[in-house]
């Protein structure tokens, strides 16, 4: 445990000495590893550490907050009473005691071998390994850099309602990309895979294979031809899309916006808002994926929620404070960067389930569009529902057929429309890894969907 | 607090102190209060005041470097990171140019004197600081009528103290504070919602300007209402001022020596050639005051200085930290920056402006005649290709028709690419606007982009 439950006990109850209607102490334990390989050298190995806990306190409509990196008693109360303070300066209420529920279920990772256990040197020859793998794939690769990182995140929250819970967070993740230099400029390629795993994450995603995709893309690229312009079917290869639904109807679904009237989606809970066969899930259980956890960060259990079934808009995404307000239970998306931060709703691993079409089917039945296999990041107005990505790998297809690779496409659109607009979902399904950032707080994702189409999305090229 | 707060300067010096022979020794520490407020629907939603500490500890010893950071002073933590570090710096490969700043790269230049720290800014009260962020929801919520909703009223504030030294005697530190407040409001109903925010920056609370953030956003939200998507065509953009600072960071990359060096930059090799239009001139200024990026020092401790990269269209420099200057065989321009004390130092910049020329924005949109006024970007850092120079943005604005802003329009895309942009620049406004950030921007016309829509 991470501080002693009695010391948690206290430091609630100081917390609420003044009033309040709920208070919650959450403690964080966090150590992470990285090296980087770039042009060839080894350049830098980081290691890096933090404790903490952040203390709120909520009365009325206010939250106060404070945080400290003192986990004794004297730290703690100080939080706790700069929280109180913050929350209400003038109002007046009764004591009230703290007792915490039984001892707290210690979480038990999933996780075969512990990566700080690994020797530092057996990851530095991965990475060169992926150094010689990328260069392997032509003489055309002109850099290659790949980063090796995992982090452990122990975390320990208890509130005024008398909860206990601890999860203990082991995430690994490995990157690569590869420059390609041709007759028209230079290209990139990218990939980068990341896991709630340990070590034995390099048993199911080899580091070869991570640098060669990313060199071949790379390398393809170089034979890109400027992206066309205007509204095409696109057809988004599996894992390729995920991202882009994440980002312009998950965030929409995103309880504190929806309060705000800052989401397309506010007050659409029963209608259609999707094709008929399209479901939207939010999923904290998926076993092992970048946005797993077993409690979110304000100790409620993960959960795996539909938020559009079959087209209908069945429910939004909640943190604890808001669904009380609610009077409902938390759907387990309260996290948080973090203990110096205050949680809020934000999504985990988010995907659109697969249907019954062949994938291949989908590109032969399409006569003129663009085929996306990677997206880079992208942005949404979620008032609107406006979104655009940049397309790191696409393709045209022409005549039912993949043929030449496009390159500076960017696709933009508005969320509710492209899931309306969606014609064709394939039988089968991938995941992307990523990191989501919400009012500066950066949290790891997932993000998944199966091959598909939509009807019409605009496409920026240069194209002349 | 409980706790005496550590004297930032003296705990670097005993890290650095404790370097073995043949061995350099860098550490960066960190101390920051802030006050964040957040109100919606006329509350405070959130009120947190908090303080983070941290110190970076970089180990080089046979060219071999090392990294360990912690965010805590206490003595402990403070041991294993310096045993962290130097135990990294046994892993790494060695690089003849690694090393840190030295007598030689701080020599020659002054430090200059900028006055960066606001005393009243402490001496505010929370309750004053609560009252003005609700001030703001108020009087923005009741603006103008065609406004829905106020999206969100922030106010927040921070004071920054860093040290550094290392054993080779250099030693630096900063106090600094800043001070900020922005809204957003929304407009229209469903899918024909906009929104759009305004702010103000200053370094204590005195410098805060309500009204204006309100008209920003008032401005900035209503012009938009009834925007529609519009055929695709060539034509002339005009920037607005934030969309200008935003491009300017982007483009920083291709001025970054170490970029450069890594065979990355748009501007490789290309030193002493016309690379923008004639009479562009672009400054690095950290040592401008009036900058939000100001500093008298960088990372590393070299005193800051006016880079110049670009006068009269031709490129003068790229900028360099003392490792990659010995590497390219020159001196430090004094740019070396790092994201606080989780990272070793790099290259950026700290304040990128265009020089302001002297034209209104008014006598801009007159001199154009026809052409999109971009009010803002989306998907400017995934939609750059920052080795090609490629790019396509989302954007939203107004278009201009005969030197007046015509019908607002969302949903297009707009593309060029960072050479030809700077080639195409037409004019320069007067109406230099400072950001948070580490640019500054002005309206600017575009000769020409590809602007895609319907």
């Amino acid at each position: 445990m991470l501080v002693d439950p009695g010391l948690l006990e206290a430091t609630l109850t100081t917390a609420l000495a003044g009033g309040g209607d709920f208070a919650e102490v959450f403690v964080e334990d966090r150590r992470s590893s990285s090296a980087r390989l770039d042009d060839g050298r080894i350049e830098e190995l980081v290691s890096g550490r933090e404790r903490g806990a952040g203390v709120r306190v909520v009365r009325g409509e206010t939250t106060g907050f404070a945080h400290t990196s003192d986990l004794g008693p004297a730290g703690l109360a100080d939080a706790a009473r700069a929280a109180a303070s913050a929350a209400a300066a003038s109002a007046t209420g009764t004591t009230r005691q703290v007792a915490l529920g039984g001892p707290g279920r210690e979480a038990t990772p999933d996780v075969v071998v512990l990566p700080e256990s690994v020797p530092k040197a057996t990851k530095i020859e991965m990475l060169k390994r992926a150094d010689d793998a990328a260069r392997s794939e032509g003489g055309a690769i002109r850099s290659v850099s790949a980063g090796y990182a995992e982090g452990r995140r122990r975390i320990l929250v208890a509130n005024s309602d008398g909860l206990i819970a601890s999860d203990d967070r082991i995430r690994t993740r490995f990157s690569v990309q590869a420059v390609a230099s041709g007759d028209a400029g230079m290209q990139t390629g990218y990939d980068a895979p990341g896991r709630t795993m340990g070590f034995e994450f390099y048993d199911e995603f080899a580091v070869d294979e991570i640098a060669r995709r990313a060199a071949r893309q790379a390398i393809t690229l170089l034979d890109s031809v400027p992206a066309p312009s205007g509204k095409v079917p696109v057809v988004l290869k599996r894992g390729a899309g995920g991202v882009l639904f994440h980002e312009a109807c998950g965030h929409g679904l995103e309880a504190d916006l929806v309060e705000r009237d800052a989401s397309v989606f506010a007050g659409k809970v029963g209608e259609r808002v999707a094709a008929a066969g399209v479901t939207l899930i939010d999923d904290g259980t998926f076993a092992r994926e970048w946005g797993t956890f077993a409690i979110d960060d304000e100790g409620q259990p993960a959960r795996s929620n539909t938020l559009i079934d079959d087209g209908i808009l069945t429910d939004y995404m909640w943190d604890l404070v808001r669904a009380r307000k609610a009077g409902r239970v938390s759907s387990g998306n309260g996290r948080r960067e973090t203990y110096q931060e205050l949680p809020m709703v934000r999504m985990t691993n988010t995907y659109l389930a697969a249907g019954d079409t062949d994938p291949e089917a989908i590109i032969a039945d399409t006569d003129f569009g663009v085929y996306c296999v990677q997206l880079g990041g992208g942005q949404v107005n979620t008032a609107t529902g406006d979104f655009v990505f940049g397309v790191t790998e696409g393709y045209l297809i022409e005549g039912g057929k993949i043929t030449r690779p496009i390159r500076a496409a960017q696709l933009i659109g508005n969320g509710p429309a492209a899931l309306r607009d969606i014609d064709a979902i394939g039988n089968d399904f991938a995941t992307w890894t990523g990191m989501c950032g919400k009012s500066g707080q950066s949290v790891p994702v997932s993000s998944g969907q199966p091959t598909l189409r939509v009807g019409g999305l605009t496409i920026g090229g240069t194209a002349a | 607090m409980s706790r005496e707060p550590v004297d930032l300067l003296a705990l670097c010096r005993g890290i650095a102190a404790s370097a073995a022979p043949g061995e350099e020794i860098e550490a960066f520490a960190v101390r920051t209060r802030e006050t964040d407020i957040e109100v919606f629907g006329g509350h405070v939603e959130s009120l947190s005041v908090a303080g983070i500490d941290g110190v970076g500890v970089r180990v080089v010893a046979n060219g071999r470097q090392g990294f360990a950071w912690a965010g805590s002073l206490d003595d402990d933590v403070v041991r294993d990171t310096v045993a962290d570090a130097r135990d990294n710096a046994t892993f790494a490969e060695p690089d003849e140019w690694s090393g840190l700043a030295t007598e030689a790269d701080v020599a020659g230049v002054e430090r200059a004197r900028l006055d960066l720290w606001r005393d009243d800014l402490l001496a505010v009260p929370t309750e004053a600081k609560v009252a003005f962020a609700l001030e703001l929801d108020r009087v923005l919520g009741a603006a103008d009528a065609r406004l829905r909703a106020v999206e969100s009223a922030s106010y927040g504030d921070g004071a920054v103290e860093t040290a550094l030294a290392n054993s080779h005697g250099i030693e630096a530190s900063l106090r600094r504070t800043v001070c900020s407040a922005s809204a957003s409001a929304l407009a229209g109903e469903g899918d024909r919602t906009q929104s759009g925010y305004g702010f103000s920056v200053g370094r204590t609370f005195d410098e805060l300007n309500l009204d204006a953030i309100v008209a920003m956003a008032v401005e900035r939200t209503t012009r938009l209402l009834g925007a529609r998507q519009v055929p695709g065509r060539r034509l002339a953009v005009i920037l607005d001022p934030l969309v200008t600072a935003s491009f300017l960071g982007v483009l920083s990359a291709a001025f970054n020596g170490e970029s450069m060096l890594k065979g990355r930059s748009l501007f490789q090799g290309r030193e002493g050639e016309q690379i923008a239009a004639p009479g562009v001139r672009l400054v690095d200024d950290p040592t401008d005051p009036t900058m939000m990026g100001a500093t008298p020092h960088d990372a590393e401790g070299v005193p800051c200085r006016r880079n110049e990269l670009v006068a009269d269209g031709v490129l003068q420099r790229f900028l360099h930290n003392t490792a990659t200057a010995r590497r390219a065989g020159c001196a430090t321009t004094g740019s070396a920056t790092r994201g606080g004390f989780k990272s070793t130092p790099g290259v950026g910049i700290r304040a990128l402006a265009l020089e302001s020329g002297p034209k209104s924005p008014a006598q801009i949109l007159a001199d154009a005649g026809d052409a999109l006024y971009v009010q803002s970007v989306s998907g400017l850092h995934s939609g750059t290709n920052p080795i090609s120079g490629d790019f396509s943005v989302g954007a939203e604005g107004l278009v201009v028709r005969d030197g007046a802003f015509a019908e607002p329009v969302r949903e297009v895309t707009i593309a060029s690419t960072l050479p030809r942009m700077l080639l195409d620049i037409v004019d320069i406004g007067s109406d230099l606007t400072r950001l948070p950030g580490s640019t500054a921007g002005q309206t600017v016309l575009i000769a020409e982009m590809t602007m895609s829509g319907s």
